[in-house]
């Protein structure tokens, strides 16, 4: 098998692919979280949450510490993609 | 003068696989989008296919020898070329009609496979390198998509849950448009490179050019021309079976399926192990269902696919050698020709097909209705015999012929080639 495939190589690709392209969504989501009302980001607010937030529709602005965590998370995304862009321009591709 | 023709031609058909092959994996990048709405269909492709044009021409690093590796480079003559870009594209037009996603380079390779085969028999090929660097990537580039995708939407689904859905939906519609941006140029550089290291070839191979020659400027406009082209016409079955027909999928999803598709992308061959942009962008979108509660995935149309994948090496590759064989038995530079017809009858008799039951941009997010896809693809298997459709011209349906008007109907002028 290992004459076929470089395991080290595939072994790389998994971990990093799996930081990358799973952790880049999450980030985007921690920041749309950050960024939403409120009354909804109680950590385990279940089901009640939608009726909570229907009330709320002139919710306050997110406490500045939450739009700080948000602007870490979309600038560490923007970050990787200034860094996908420069990869595929430098012939990496 | 002969010579020059047949360089000519061999050219023409390779632009014609760079516009299939653009147009085919449209929906790679766009199909999430196009589903949620992200962005209206004719934007998508616009989008896509202009990020595919700029790819085009963002590097030149790989332009690679297509096939290095894979076949006897000294079996690859201009002949075997042609052949096996027409195998190439008729299996592309082929999964197309059928609304089914597959890899337009292991259709490539799988044309040239067929075309050495019958050139030079088995030791033409370098069975290795036809495993290591086309079958096991294969097999790697779905599950691990599969996983990384899964992975990111169950991440997104947890940390969204309870925010209301169209805050989620305005925000991770941006992000879909982002990550599919970032698909759509990998595609332009990476698979727009394919038809320039061919073009290349056959031009050196026809004298043209001398041996050391770099890609001339004028090939790489016209492969990013054709390319963007491609995708700018949009494979619409295509992307109604990635954005409709795998999964029921929201913006959530269509961001976390195109991310984890960028990433492993360019991570795979950062760390030189390149993977199908096909096989990686269908498995993340499958992912996207995997990995969100309670979402819909259709595995019969999973299955379907991986069927198409596993047929695709030796479907095109039985095109390949059936032109090949047809090249050698005319003869000369007629023998070259007469594929090249063949070929122009194949895509025309596949583009009336089509026509049969159109998709475009009006009705490609309609409700996904399984028996009429299992239907269509039903019908299809049976006439699986590619090579029969490329050679017996004979087979023009007669229903399509006769009930319908060669209308020019928002086209999608296939015969391009």
């Amino acid at each position: 098998m290992s004459e076929y495939i470089d395991l080290d190589a595939l072994a790389r690709v998994v971990v990093a692919a799996v930081v990358v392209g799973a952790g880049l969504p999450a980030l985007f989501a921690l920041g749309v979280r950050m960024l939403a009302s409120r009354t909804v980001a109680v950590p385990g607010a279940g089901a009640g949450a939608e009726d909570a937030e229907a009330g709320a529709a002139a919710a306050p602005r997110p406490a500045p510490w939450r739009t700080v965590v948000a602007g870490a998370c979309f600038a560490v995304i923007v970050g990787a993609i200034v860094l996908g862009i420069w990869f595929i321009a430098a012939g990496g591709h | 003068m002969t010579e020059t023709i047949l360089l000519v031609v061999v050219v023409v058909t390779a632009l014609g696989f760079d516009f299939t092959n653009g147009f085919h994996d449209t929906g790679n990048a766009m199909a999430t989008s196009i589903a949620t709405r992200a962005l209206k269909p004719k934007t998508a492709v616009l989008l896509s296919g202009t990020l595919n044009l700029v790819g085009a021409f963002l590097s030149l690093a790989v332009a690679a020898t297509i096939a290095k590796g894979i076949v006897d480079a000294g079996m690859v003559s201009l002949e075997v070329v042609l052949a096996g870009l027409v195998g190439g594209i008729v299996w592309n037009l082929v999964t197309w009609l059928l609304g089914i996603p597959s890899s337009s380079s292991h259709a490539l390779v799988g044309g040239i496979v067929g075309a050495v085969l019958v050139a030079a028999g088995t030791d033409g090929v370098l069975w290795g390198g036809l495993v290591s660097k086309v079958m096991l990537p294969a097999l790697i580039a779905p599950v691990l998509a599969v996983g990384v995708g899964a992975l990111g939407t169950w991440f997104v689904a947890r940390l969204t849950r309870g925010i209301p859905q169209d805050t989620t939906s305005r925000a991770f519609r941006w992000g879909q448009i982002g990550s599919a941006s970032l698909v759509s140029l990998a595609h332009g550089t990476n698979d727009a490179q394919k038809s320039m290291g061919i073009i290349l070839l056959a031009l050196i191979a026809g004298g043209a050019v001398p041996e050391d020659s770099g890609v001339p400027f004028w090939v790489v406009l016209a492969c990013a021309l054709a390319m963007g082209l491609g995708t700018y016409l949009g494979g619409w079955r295509v992307i109604r079976t990635l954005g409709k027909g795998l999964v029921e999928i929201d913006s959530r999803q269509g961001m976390a399926a195109e991310t984890s598709s960028a990433a492993v992308i360019l991570l795979s061959s950062h760390f030189g192990y390149s993977l199908s942009t096909t096989h990686v962008a269908t498995g993340s979108i499958l992912g996207s269902g995997v990995g969100m509660p309670g979402a819909v995935v259709r595995w019969g149309v999973a299955r379907r696919m991986l069927t198409a994948w596993v047929v695709t090496l030796p479907a095109a590759g039985a095109v390949g050698a059936a032109c090949y064989g047809i090249d050698q038995l005319v003869g000369g530079a007629a023998g070259s020709f007469t594929v090249f017809g063949i070929l122009l009858v194949a895509a025309f008799t596949i583009w009336r097909l089509s026509r049969r039951t159109p998709v475009d941009s009006a009705n490609v997010n309609d409700e996904w209705d399984d028996d009429a896809a299992s239907a269509q693809v039903a019908e299809a298997v049976a006439e699986h015999d590619v090579s029969a459709l490329a050679i017996d011209d004979g087979r023009v349906p007669v229903g399509a012929a006769a009930g319908q008007t060669a209308g020019p109907t928002a086209g999608n002028g296939r015969s391009a080639a």
